[in-house]
């Protein structure tokens, strides 16, 4: 069997999987089409995350452990781009929290500045830390009171600026955007550093970006979450009031209420599988391309690329922004899916190392393969539960009704979860070091 | 003004707490350190190891309370602590054995490691919750008090009081005797001295016929056994939570490097300014900025740096600071 024929089957199987999910409630399928939409769904958006990753690491060799920050900034991007904007926030406060932001901008400017052009001595630490003391108290004085009065506007529904008030598909190039300002300003300061001091850089600034989501309530409203974000498709209510829609489903043979909530997350997969195509294909060009030759020159040897006169800092700046600029733009799908941001959410477990899990399964350096890695992990991450659920009743059948082992082995089923997840990683690093879809 | 009053705000709502913190961090960042000195990868399991530490101990901390068994006035787990180092080193060797060896005789990357140490972070963290579940076990017992503010406000006449919790002075006493054992080991005996060699200079340490297996075996042990203590001590302390030992991880990570990679000196180092600098930043100054200044000069507001939910993000911001000025940490750590 051909290496095309064998992939092929990857990803019939995948799609096997998805359809017996919608058809069947046999063993651990649930035989809802709503589920398998929902599972087809965030499978795309895991497998944009995995691209993203994909080309840093397995395009360049870059450690980046910060995927949830990047997925997070994609987030508030929808809050900042499709949002209403809130005029009294803006008359009371926004003024002077952007006048802050920039003068806490120019301070790390002119600390920067100071650093490059005087000489190294007591002279120089002692200008710096004045600089950067006085900076920040100026920029407290100036950001407290705004963004206390910002806050206090109708703190149950607002207390944040709000945004732009754009198409909400607007939101997912500014997510892209957003992350990439924001890789670049991190791989200004941190891409200098080694292997594990870079991935446990990255993991830091993620943990920050989270810290500043979940705390300035003004920006994301914090942990109160922003809900009712726009969204691109009709609402499911309208369709079951709209006669050609209930029409239609009649004539399909399904109820209009299965008919609408179908209808809208069918509109959403065609929508995320048109994203994951342009930019797998995009992907594919790049990595074809003399740029894609030269990163994995530089991946493969660093020392020896630089001899050839290749720019390493800057190709690794280049790539660690296309990066996390893809994690962005599916970090902004992901909160328009689901039409809320809701920063307390974000954990390094899903948001990172799960998608760490789908590139190395599916195959780092290979696009396919993290498209593939992304779909299954996926699959798997949401079925586990019930799998694990069906194997411990199965285990405890023989077992005296009532028993307390019996309950905490039921009970517990459920965190068979992040265990199964473990044991795939360890089973393919060990025994499929290239993941199901090798690099070429 | 009342400089004696502001002193003892500053030790209870700093110094105090600040080297419980540290010494908890510290004892992670050094088995952490140990890890990446000799078998030359950033553990990410590290902070479930402590987890399933802490597990079993209270594991047997249960058994001993239901037997009835008490360390009077210090809580029962210390009772429990030995069995509960036991079970991590099993668990710490059994994982080396069928996980990390094959790796090591591949010679595979430094970040394939890292790789590898993720999956065992998963199955451990899956393995902690299956057990003992997703939620809060309090396990403390025995005096709660070395010292209470109510106590020493009478004995000492003063407006302030201090209030030092058993299990506080139980974390730095603890942590001291487990230091001062380990530097002991690294120093003064003939293993430890070739586990320094080991991770010094790994080819001539093989020439001088090191066995690099025992020295790994070696270092498993030490490793579990410090994971399991700081991972008691801290959930002795505060509470215990599988998640929260999750996400102790990047702050132990931020100790060990902010102190250089590999430097078990670094390590402690590093464990007290990530301690330090998240408590100072984020605890409100103004009682003992009102206490120690004049009245001309009380402060209005809080005083407050940053607002203490962004403690968390302090280490990183310390971490990443460091990393500008010195790559590899304060004490010159290593990097692979």
């Amino acid at each position: 069997m051909s290496d095309t024929m064998k992939h092929s089957l990857l990803f019939v199987f995948v799609g096997v999987l998805i359809l017996l999910e919608g058809a069947t409630d046999f063993l651990f399928f649930s035989g809802s089409w709503n589920s398998a939409l929902v599972i087809l769904n965030m499978g795309l958006i895991s497998a944009i995350m995995a691209i993203g990753v994909n080309i840093q690491w397995g395009f360049a060799g870059l450690f980046n452990v910060g995927i949830m920050g990047f997925t997070a900034l994609g987030g508030l991007a929808v809050v900042l781009t499709s949002t209403p904007v809130i005029p009294e926030a803006w008359s009371s406060g926004g003024i002077g929290i952007l006048m802050a932001l920039v003068l806490g901008a120019l301070t790390v400017v002119a600390a920067v500045m100071i650093t490059r052009n005087m000489p190294a001595g007591k002279a120089r630490t002692l200008v710096l830390l004045a600089v950067m003391a006085s900076g920040f108290f100026v920029y407290r004085a100036i950001f407290d009171p705004a963004v206390g009065r910002v806050e206090a506007i109708n703190p149950a529904l607002q207390g944040n600026i709000g945004g732009l008030d754009l198409p909400v598909l607007l939101a997912w190039p500014a997510g892209g955007l957003l992350a990439a300002g924001a890789a670049w300003l991190i791989g200004k300061t941190a891409l200098g550093l080694r292997s594990d001091y870079l991935a446990i850089a990255t993991l830091g600034i993620a943990e920050i970006i989270i810290a500043v989501l979940k705390n300035e309530d003004w920006l994301s409203r914090g942990v109160k979450n922003v809900v009712g974000l726009p969204r691109p498709l009709p609402y499911e209510v309208d369709l079951q009031n709209d006669l050609s829609f209930v029409e239609r489903a009649a004539s399909w043979g399904m109820d209009p209420v299965t008919a609408s909530t179908v209808y809208v997350k069918a509109g959403y997969a065609v929508m995320f599988a048109a994203v994951l195509l342009v930019i797998l294909w995009m992907a594919q060009m790049a990595l074809k391309s003399p740029w894609g030759r030269m990163m994995r020159a530089i991946r493969d040897n660093e020392v020896a690329a630089e001899a050839m006169g290749k720019d390493v800092t800057r190709r690794h700046l280049q790539i660690f922004v296309l990066g996390s600029a893809i994690c962005g733009i599916a970090g902004a799908m992901m909160t328009t899916l689901d039409s809320q941001l809701t920063p307390g959410t974000y954990n390094p477990l899903r948001f990172t190392f799960l998608i760490w899990v789908m590139v190395i399964v599916g195959g780092s350096g290979n696009n396919f393969g993290a498209v593939l890695g992304g779909m299954l992990i996926w699959f798997f991450w949401i079925k586990v539960e019930p799998m694990g659920i069906l194997l411990m009743e199965v285990v405890t059948s023989g077992m005296a009704e009532g028993s307390p082992l019996k309950s905490h082995l039921l009970e517990s089923a459920s965190h068979m979860r992040l265990f199964t997840m473990g044991l795939i990683l360890l089973l393919v690093l060990r025994f499929s070091p290239r993941g199901l879809i090798p690099e070429k | 003004m009342d400089l004696l009053n502001a002193l003892v705000a500053l030790t209870n709502y700093v110094v105090v707490p600040g080297l419980a913190y540290g010494s908890q961090l510290a004892l992670g960042a050094l088995g952490v350190t140990l890890i990446y000195g000799i078998l030359r990868f950033s553990n990410f399991a590290h902070g479930d190891t402590m987890a399933f530490g802490a597990m079993v101990t209270i594991l047997f901390t249960w058994w001993f309370q239901a037997m009835g068994l008490s360390a009077g006035p210090l809580p029962t787990a210390l009772l429990a602590l030995p069995f509960g180092i036991l079970g991590t080193i099993g668990l710490a060797l059994f994982t080396d054995r069928t996980v990390y060896r094959f790796y090591r005789q591949q010679k595979a990357k430094p970040v394939i490691f890292v790789m590898v140490s993720l999956g065992v972070m998963f199955i451990m963290n899956g393995i902690v919750r299956f057990i003992i579940g997703p939620g809060d076990q309090r396990f403390t017992d025995g005096e709660r008090f070395v010292i209470s503010a109510r106590t020493f406000k009478e004995l000492t006449g003063l407006q302030e009081g201090l209030a030092i919790k058993t299990t506080e002075a139980l974390t730095v006493i603890t942590a001291v005797i487990v230091v001062a054992l380990l530097f002991w080991f690294l120093n003064k005996t003939r293993t430890g001295k070739s586990m320094r060699a080991y991770s010094d200079n790994e080819d001539l340490a093989l020439l001088s016929g090191i066995n690099p297996e025992r020295v790994v075996m070696y270092t498993w042990m030490i490793v579990a056994a410090l994971a399991t203590i700081a991972g008691v001590l801290y959930g002795l302390d505060k509470s215990f939570k599988p998640f929260t030992y999750f996400q102790l991880l990047l702050p132990i990570f931020a100790s060990a490097i902010v102190g250089g990679l590999g430097n078990p000196l670094g390590a402690i180092a590093g464990g007290f300014i990530i301690a330090f600098s998240e408590v100072t930043i984020t605890y409100a100054w103004k009682k003992v900025l009102t206490y120690g200044l004049p009245d001309s000069l009380a402060p209005d507001g809080l005083v407050q740096l940053l607002s203490t939910d962004y403690k968390f993000a302090v280490s990183f911001a310390i971490l990443v600071v460091v990393l500008l000025f010195k790559p590899t940490g304060l004490f010159k750590g290593k990097a692979v």
